[in-house]
């Protein structure tokens, strides 16, 4: 296993940062999405129940079927990976930032309509930040999620780990398949353990004091 | 707890010799304002015209659903009126952009709606930054105001509102109002989220700021002591948005216009009227003062010589450490220099009511009243107020010829059966017309016209339930006083 590892460390390490890598462009854009989506859609009931359906729904459909799905219109490669793993890990993000910006207190929001501010400087300055620890709660569990899920890219040849745990699996029981696979998946792991710890910094980072629980 | 509630009330003051070059306030008029929120439900404020006059503070009061909050909304637009107009010293802000509005309207809710995300100075710093200002002078600003709510900058400027009690935290909210000095305070219930103790001392600093910086402040409440307390003039509401009275407290107390305001005054607006008096407006004891940390023995001389039974002990600046009787005196052989904490220590400019209180708290029969300094001034005794109760039933006329315009528009008034008049008003031509109106409702109540003499008028409220008749005793000023009659009525 040592062995397998040594032998193709250049290659594995690659195949990692490129997996790590689709995941955090792919979560970036999935959050910029969902709060936008949410932003939009939180003021009207019906809006905000159609917006959590989806996202509801959205979670059952198999991720392998839709990487099959996608390859006819988009083709094969990053593309169509970019896609799903962007399409998973935006529904967490949405819902939570539903529930983040729907709990904002009445009040607080009418207070900052009271001295003056306008609805856009409402939004930005008082109900965003406010929303925030939960819209990232949303962004770490769907960063857990999707980093499986990105595995399923190597299906349409995209980039990751998700190579070496379907060629492991279609030769299995042939020589170094087992290792192929447990490098895949404890790759995954790994890199997963890696962007929780990014995401509480930045949680750290970014979540104003007076907020923090 | 009431001692430090008075030591924060006059803290208030110490900073405000600083402040007095701000805005003043200005006057607000509201021309026939309607708020109609489904067009086959009756409006929720109905063709309400209304002065309220530039520095003064106006309590709009009444039952929940009364329109009370949708009024004081429609002056800075947070609720666009269907149809009338606002006018703010003189200029009709009705089509002016409702943000910029906003910014010179002060606007205060429960709890403050501090944003709990931002630290007490950037609270604070909200809308002098959206209009502007640079850093330096904002920060400036932010110090001279929390020093104004008493509250010391050092020491909360980077606290989060979490951080703070609700009381801060109204302080905090009183402060972000105030930051661009603007000439209005709106004041949504503010102080409904508070404990007795902390909304007293709240009540009492507002007072203090008012009557330095002398904005005109509207403020929503339901509870009727507290507008009787705040309030220059009170704007009593009842359901629909119908004005029920607008006056001065003390002729709400003493002539409610009609049941209704009756009804919401609630028992012992005798003792409501406690409100209205300060204790700089009576005549306080003198006691016997000695120093502290005399010999006890001239302590007693100089008590017998007085005639009295017992002393106060002052510091050499005049402030109280303790009060001793003569049983007391006597076992002592120096006067105490502690200060007992127990003392009931009123301040000058509290009310009556807050010396009763302090009074039944510490189960004495005189309160200490101090000044500037904590300085004493006197002491005020239970027969004091006694006579001033007796007293005050007797005041509440001198007011109605300063009274501020109030009504609904007649023409789209409907009286209501069992009322008789909307409001009272200057305006002689409308009296004459809603008295016109009142006794053609009351045709049908004949029996009570009797309530002209006082010694009637409990016997005859009584006997006609609701189907009140008050207004058929014509003129008001012969309407028995609201304090006995509802002390009788009401056990």
């Amino acid at each position: 296993m040592w062995e397998y590892f040594t032998q193709r460390s250049d290659q594995i390490l690659f195949a990692s940062w490129q997996h790590f890598s689709l995941v955090g462009q792919s979560l970036l854009l999935a959050t910029l999405i969902a709060v936008v989506i949410a932003v939009l859609s939180y003021r009207s009931s019906a809006m905000s129940a159609a917006a959590n359906s989806v996202s509801a729904i959205g979670l059952t459909i198999p991720s392998f079927a839709l990487v099959g799905l996608l390859i006819a219109p988009v083709g094969f490669g990053v593309i169509p990976a970019v896609i799903v793993v962007t399409f998973y890990a935006a529904l967490p993000i949405l819902r939570n930032a539903l529930v983040g910006l729907s709990g904002i207190p009445d009040d607080v929001v009418e207070s900052a309509r009271g001295i003056g501010m306008s609805r856009m400087r409402t939004l930005l300055t008082v109900e965003l930040p406010m929303a925030w620890p939960v819209i990232l709660a949303g962004v770490r569990v769907s960063g857990q999620m999707v980093m499986g899920i990105a595995t399923i890219a190597a299906y349409s040849l995209g980039p990751g780990l998700g190579a070496f745990i379907f060629s492991g699996l279609d030769r299995l029981g042939g020589a170094n398949s087992l290792e192929s696979v447990v490098i895949g998946v404890v790759g995954v792991i790994i890199l997963a353990f890696i962007l929780d710890l990014l995401l509480v910094a930045v949680g750290r980072l970014t979540i104003p004091r007076g907020i923090r629980v | 707890m009431s001692e430090n509630h008075r030591t924060a009330s006059t803290a208030s003051e110490a900073p405000g010799t600083e402040h007095d070059s701000g805005t003043q306030g200005v006057s607000i008029t509201l021309e026939g304002i309607t708020k109609r929120y489904d067009s086959g439900k009756p409006p929720a404020v109905d063709g309400l015209n209304m002065e309220i006059p530039a520095g003064s503070i106006v309590m709009f009061c009444g039952p929940s659903g009364c329109g009370k909050t949708t009024t004081l909304k429609m002056i800075n637009r947070l609720i666009e009126p269907s149809s009338g107009r606002v006018l703010i010293d003189g200029e009709d802000v009705t089509d002016l952009d409702a943000d910029r509005l906003r910014r010179r309207l002060g606007y205060v809710i429960q709890a403050g709606g501090l944003f709990p995300h931002m630290t007490v100075a950037k609270n604070i710093g909200l809308v002098p930054r959206m209009l502007g200002w640079d850093a330096s002078r904002i920060r400036a600003r932010v110090d001279e105001l929390l020093e104004l709510v008493s509250l010391d900058p050092a020491t909360y400027r980077d606290r989060f509102p979490r951080e703070l009690s609700g009381g801060q935290q109204q302080r905090v909210g009183v402060a972000r109002a105030l930051a661009a000095d603007p000439p209005v305070l709106l004041m949504d219930e503010p102080f409904g989220a508070v404990d007795p103790i902390t909304r007293q001392r709240l009540q009492d600093e507002l007072i203090a700021i008012h009557s330095e910086l002398k904005k005109t402040i509207v403020c929503v409440t339901h509870d009727f002591d507290e507008a009787v307390k705040l309030g220059d003039w009170i704007v009593i509401f009842r359901e629909g948005g119908i004005l029920a009275q607008y006056d001065s407290p003390e002729r709400i107390l003493a002539q409610p216009a009609n049941s209704f305001v009756e009804d919401f005054m609630g028992a012992g607006a005798g003792l409501k009227q406690l409100s209205l008096s300060r204790l700089d407006d009576v005549e306080l004891t003198e006691p016997v003062r000695v120093r502290a940390g005399a010999p006890a023995a001239e302590a007693v001389e100089t008590m017998r010589a007085a005639g009295e039974d017992y002393v106060v002990v002052v510091d050499d600046q005049d402030r109280p450490v303790d009060w001793l009787i003569a049983s007391q005196l006597e076992r002592l052989e120096t006067l105490p220099t502690q200060v007992n904490e127990d003392l009931p220590v009123v301040y000058n400019r509290a009310s009556l009511n807050d010396a009763l209180d302090s009074m039944l708290v510490t189960t004495t029969s005189s309160a200490i009243v101090v000044g500037k300094r904590r300085q004493m001034l006197g002491l005020v005794t239970v027969d004091t107020i006694m006579d001033v109760i007796s007293g005050l039933n007797g005041r509440a006329h001198d007011t109605a010829a300063e009274a501020p315009l109030g009504q609904n528009e007649p023409e789209e008034f409907e009286i209501p059966e069992d009322d008789g008049r909307t409001g009272r008003n200057t305006d002689e031509a409308i009296a004459a017309k809603q008295r016109e109106d009142s006794t053609a409702d009351t045709g049908d109540a004949g029996d009570d016209t009797a309530a002209g003499d006082p010694a009637g008028g409990a016997i005859a409220d009584d006997t006609a339930g609701n189907t009140t008749g008050d207004t058929a005793a014509g003129e008001p000023d012969d309407r028995p006083a609201g304090a006995h009659r509802a002390d009788g009525d009401r056990p």
